[in-house]
């Protein structure tokens, strides 16, 4: 804090010129990969979703236009797709943010202490990542099926009704997705945790905050930019997921997601405009919902 | 007392036999103290002498591991630091990043539910001439406004007492004895109780009205900022509260009156109430600002100590006194303060003086001086690094 005063010496320009030559030079591999591998795909997408069938074609044939009415179709047609993944990707967020909260408050808070413990607790945070996603989401298949351990166990102690399932329901994709981003919530809650002045939280008890009250004013406030990193580390992928909802995993036909509903489009149907326009569309619907929660969340001085 | 309302006037601080021990070291050994109500009272001492965990004690952010801890007469020992009358002001300011400086000060008020809590933080900058960066962010102040800030989110609460954590540290001299004049009014307009804690001797005698000086977890001494300086008890307070030339030798005579002491053959004289032994090998020391320096061999007399001939070593002159360091063979250096006033002689280094000082202005201590640490050359650069090593384990510590 002390030092904060220094932080707004000025930066005095060393030979601008030369230096933005270099800076360019050096920035080239970059640019040259997202123009080859971002740029180049986004507007064959957005050509590719406004095509219409060709003239006296085959199925999966089409030719360049400017079919706008695509759009009207998809979102017609899948409205609820659209509606569903935001949905299980907000409820997804949001227990992934209670479960992981805790939990990295008390690696990078209560442990710090012990790094050992912190350590290993961030290792097992970790651990998940070197088995493959889809072979762990394959495994929860298997545990959660109708005939497994738990669920059977379950039905035994008349805690699910016996017709019930798990595998296929929403709450089992939700379960997915939760479990799946965890790790992308968790690292960032910690490293904004682990930074916290705790000095800042004995201020507040000595002014007459209890300690909810500090939690909700200073705490969470002080984390917010790792708040808002992991929500978006999760609710951007869990929402375009197309693992967990599929029927071959967690999911069944009535929780298919955006993502689904894009796979099939693009692999089975062949109605390349449709999923393009479907891709474009939840691209754009995520950016104005970040676009937004980052405003509302008022952390642009934080980030 | 309620946390709800404003204290009506300060509270009487009272600690009873309080330890704290953290794993691994004893940061209070055993502290008794009573802090009256409406006293302006300083806790004195070098880094990790135990007086910032002291001063967390009180506040409710640390345990003790025995003892009792009493505001106002009621026991607080085990009530939370939100549930206590007492509000800091923290070394390192601790203000809230994420808001405005006026939120920060009204978070308090906010929090005790008072009523128009704006106005009052407004009012509380108003006093420390802040009220136009009231829309800033922390982060945007200087060192010193933000210090300032720190007082005002305090003191706008009007606490029974106040804690204050080396508050006026990162100041400049002017904005420091500004506020350390609008820190007094303060308290004397309110009438609250205010516990300062300092290693800044002459700030804690300026302000306080009584000082403690305390040393490895426990108190020294404690009194008015005059007697402490005028009648040092121990070796420590001393040395720590202003400078003092200390001489070691054994008792040679004593009447009811004054005791004298055998200082390398010659006789030291020193009022038998001012020193804490009679008997034995004890320390005596006198001021540096009572010495006078002498240019011819002074004539003896009762009323006055004469030790010399010894040689200037050196002379540095600050502007309004100049100080004389003597060497006396056998005896040691003697500092010598004299006020430019333009009477008494003006020396140079290598010329052979005197010192004398009257025999009422000597004390005897309780302890026998360690002779090395006497007159420790503490301005070369190595043991300015250890010095602040020293301090930042203390400081690792005490955190």
């Amino acid at each position: 804090m002390a030092f904060a005063a220094f932080q707004t010496a000025e930066v005095v320009p060393q030979a601008p010129r030369k230096r933005s030559r270099i800076a360019l030079f050096l920035l080239l591999p970059g640019l040259l990969y997202l123009v080859l591998f971002f740029v180049t795909p986004l507007i064959s997408l957005l050509l590719t979703s406004l095509q219409q069938p060709a003239e006296f074609g085959d199925i999966g044939q089409y030719e360049y236009a400017f079919n706008w009415q695509n759009y009207v179709t998809v979102m017609s047609d899948y409205w609820p797709h659209i509606v569903r993944s935001f949905g299980y990707a907000l409820a997804a967020t949001v227990f992934a943010l209670l479960f992981s909260y805790p939990l990295a408050y008390f690696i990078g808070v209560k442990a710090r202490r012990w790094p050992m413990l912190q350590g290993l607790m961030l290792v097992l945070v970790i651990a998940p990542f070197f088995i493959s996603f889809l072979l762990r989401t394959l495994a929860w298949k298997q545990l959660l099926s109708d005939e497994s351990f738990i669920i059977t166990s379950l039905k035994a102690l008349s805690l699910m009704a016996p017709d019930a399932h798990f595998t296929g329901t929403p709450f089992a994709v939700i379960f997915g997705l939760t479990y799946n981003f965890i790790p992308f919530m968790t690292l960032p809650l910690y490293t904004t945790l682990e930074r916290l002045d705790l000095r800042y939280l004995e201020a507040g008890s000595d002014l007459y905050a209890n300690p909810f009250t500090v939690f909700r004013k200073v705490t969470i406030p002080l984390s917010m930019p790792g708040i808002v990193a992991g929500t978006l580390l999760t609710f951007i992928p869990a929402a375009g997921d197309y693992v967990n909802a599929s029927r071959d995993f967690l999911g069944g036909p009535d929780t298919q997601m955006m993502g689904n509903v894009i796979e099939a489009n693009f692999l089975v149907l062949l109605n390349y405009p449709a999923a393009a326009a479907l891709s474009i569309i939840l691209m754009a619907a995520i950016l104005v919902l970040v676009g937004v929660y980052v405003k509302r969340s008022g952390t642009e001085d934080l980030l | 007392m309620s946390v709800r309302e404003f204290a009506e006037r300060g509270a009487d601080l009272e600690l009873v036999g309080i330890q704290k021990r953290f794993p691994g070291f004893t940061a209070i050994e055993e502290l008794d103290l009573t802090i009256p109500a409406g006293s302006f009272f300083a806790l004195l001492g070098p880094s990790g002498c135990g007086k910032t965990t002291t001063l967390r004690l009180v506040a409710g952010l640390e345990e003790p591991t025995s003892g009792r801890i009493l505001i106002g007469g009621r026991d607080v020992t085990g009530t939370k630091a939100h549930e206590r009358p007492v509000n800091t002001v923290f070394q390192s300011y601790a203000l809230f990043p994420h808001m405005s400086v006026l939120e920060n000060v009204a978070f308090g008020l906010k929090r005790r539910r008072i009523g128009d809590a704006l106005g009052r933080a407004h009012e509380a900058l108003r006093l420390v001439e802040l009220d136009h960066l009231a829309q800033r962010r922390p982060a945007q102040l200087s060192g010193g406004q933000q210090q300032r800030v720190a007082l005002a989110r305090a003191i706008v609460n009007r606490p029974a007492l106040l804690l204050l954590d080396e508050p006026l540290g990162a100041l400049d001299l002017k904005l420091r004895r500004q506020m350390q004049l609008e820190l007094k009014t303060i308290q004397e307009e309110v009438g609250l109780t205010f516990l300062h804690v300092t290693h800044d001797q002459e700030e804690a005698m300026t302000m306080a009205d009584t000082v403690a000086v305390m040393n490895k977890g426990a108190i020294e001494q404690m009194g008015a900022p005059a007697e402490l300086y005028e009648l040092p008890r121990t070796s420590f307070v001393a040395n720590f509260l202003g400078q003092s030339n200390l001489f070691t030798g054994d008792v040679a005579g004593s009447t009811d009156a004054a005791i004298s002491v055998d200082i390398a053959g010659a006789r030291v004289t020193v009022p038998a109430a001012r020193a804490q032994r009679h008997t034995g090998r004890v320390t005596v020391g006198v001021r540096p600002e009572k010495v006078t320096l002498l240019r011819e061999a002074p004539a003896a007399s009762s009323d006055h100590n004469v030790l010399g001939p010894g040689r200037v070593i050196d002379v540095s002159f600050s502007g309004v006194s100049t100080q004389y360091i003597v060497a006396i063979p056998g005896v040691g250096t003697v500092t010598v303060f004299a006020q430019n006033t333009g009477s008494g002689p003006v020396v140079g280094e290598g010329v052979e003086v005197w010192v004398s000082w009257p025999v009422e202005h000597g004390f005897g201590l309780d302890d026998v001086a360690e002779p090395a640490a006497r007159f420790a050359a503490d301005a070369d650069t190595t043991s300015i690094a250890a010095q602040r090593r020293e301090e930042l384990v203390a400081e690792l510590e005490e955190d």
